[in-house]
């Protein structure tokens, strides 16, 4: 299995770990096997050194010379809409709804327990009725 | 007698360390101290010490009396501490009750232990004694006005605005303490005591019960929420497979 996303200048990471954790950040440099220089003006993240083991590759990527400056970084990233792709990626929406499971109370839980059974029943309900029309005209 | 050369001359005298050149028993024989030591004392009436005393003790066939010593021997140590005096310091009575701060007056909780576990309740007060006081209400899941201690209570984070909820200056720890059933005097032949009757609530209980459901039900209704909150708290709690509760907020 090849690898597809690399670590090279422009390469949008997630950062899993540390200081800036659940920010999203573009690589400017590589300083040696384990730390890059990161750079994050639309989404908070002030330039600097950071671990790759607690940055996370995304598939989004832009373009711009190594050690450009912030200005030339966000003017990349805001042309490519990297926020945007961000948000509405499946991996966005997914640390977002397990972050509300978490959070959620034990009210929370009884209410969306009541929600789920009352959704089956209906569910339930259409099915066999279709079930049954389906038996009565012999097509199972 | 031979002529005393030494007359006018101490018979002892210190040497250049300090100490003295004769000790005690050389000093009495030169001082010839025999001579002088015959005074006769008359002998002192001594009042005669009682050694052992008769006391009285209890207990049908321990011979009624008991020959017990004035002074303990030196040897008779006893081979547990004696408890310590208690402290007039701090009794139970002037400590300070604390509360958590997730359990204010309000809150629904969930009764962790004792008859009523899995409930959720709603909290009322904290008592004298430093319990809550916690009501079902009992007509949605049979939990009584009762004390609770905040140990055995979960707190949420869903509150029941109970502040037009007044509670009866009556109803504080002495309302709930425990009534102790009369001893009955033991016929020959039984000795198995009589058959405990089971609880039943006294009439004030039920009257009280029902003047303070009304307003919690009230508060209840008047909440965004009020008939979720209902079923919420009809419905007992419990964990499922796959859910730990140091991972779950409440």
């Amino acid at each position: 299995m090849p690898f597809k996303k690399f670590v090279e200048i422009g390469r949008v990471a997630y950062i899993a770990d540390g200081p800036c954790q659940g920010k999203i950040a573009a690589i400017v440099n590589v300083i040696d096997q384990n730390k890059v220089l990161i750079d994050g003006p639309t989404s908070g993240v002030s330039r600097q050194a950071y671990p790759l083991k607690q940055m996370h590759l995304t598939n989004l990527s832009v373009k711009f010379p190594f050690n450009a400056s912030t200005k030339v970084v966000r003017k990349e990233l805001e042309a490519n809409k990297v926020d945007e792709k961000w948000a509405d990626s499946a991996w966005c929406q997914r640390i977002k709804a397990k972050a509300v499971r978490k959070s959620m109370t034990d009210f929370d839980r009884f209410k969306l327990r009541k929600a789920k059974s009352q959704r089956n029943r209906i569910v339930t309900i259409a099915l066999n009725g279709k079930k049954k029309a389906l038996r009565k005209a012999g097509k199972i | 007698m031979a002529k005393n050369k030494n007359k006018g001359k101490p018979r002892n005298y210190a040497l250049e360390s300090g100490v003295y050149r004769f000790g005690k028993s050389a000093t009495y024989h030169k001082k010839a101290i025999y001579k002088f030591t015959k005074k006769k004392v008359a002998k002192k009436a001594v009042a005669k010490k009682t050694v052992f005393v008769e006391k009285k003790i209890g207990g049908a066939k321990n011979g009624g009396t008991r020959m017990v010593r004035v002074q303990k021997l030196a040897n008779d140590v006893p081979t547990k501490d004696a408890a310590a005096p208690g402290t007039s310091v701090n009794f139970f009575s002037k400590h300070k009750r604390t509360v958590r701060a997730s359990l204010s007056a309000g809150t629904v909780a969930i009764v962790l232990a004792g008859v009523h576990k899995g409930k959720r309740v709603v909290v009322l007060k904290q008592l004298e004694t430093g319990l809550l006081l916690v009501t079902g209400p009992f007509k949605l899941n049979g939990t009584p006005l009762r004390r609770v201690n905040q140990r055995f209570l979960l707190a949420t984070s869903t509150k029941v605005d109970v502040s037009g909820v007044s509670v009866p200056e009556s109803i504080n720890d002495k309302y709930f303490a425990r009534i102790k059933a009369e001893k009955s005097a033991k016929k020959d032949g039984e000795i198995f005591d009589a058959k405990k009757e089971g609880y039943k609530p006294s009439e004030q209980r039920k009257k009280d019960q029902a003047a303070i459901d009304t307003q919690v039900l009230a508060a209840i209704k008047k909440h965004s929420e009020g008939q979720v909150l209902r079923q919420y708290l009809k419905a007992p709690f419990a964990l499922s497979k796959g859910q730990f509760p140091h991972t779950m907020s409440f």
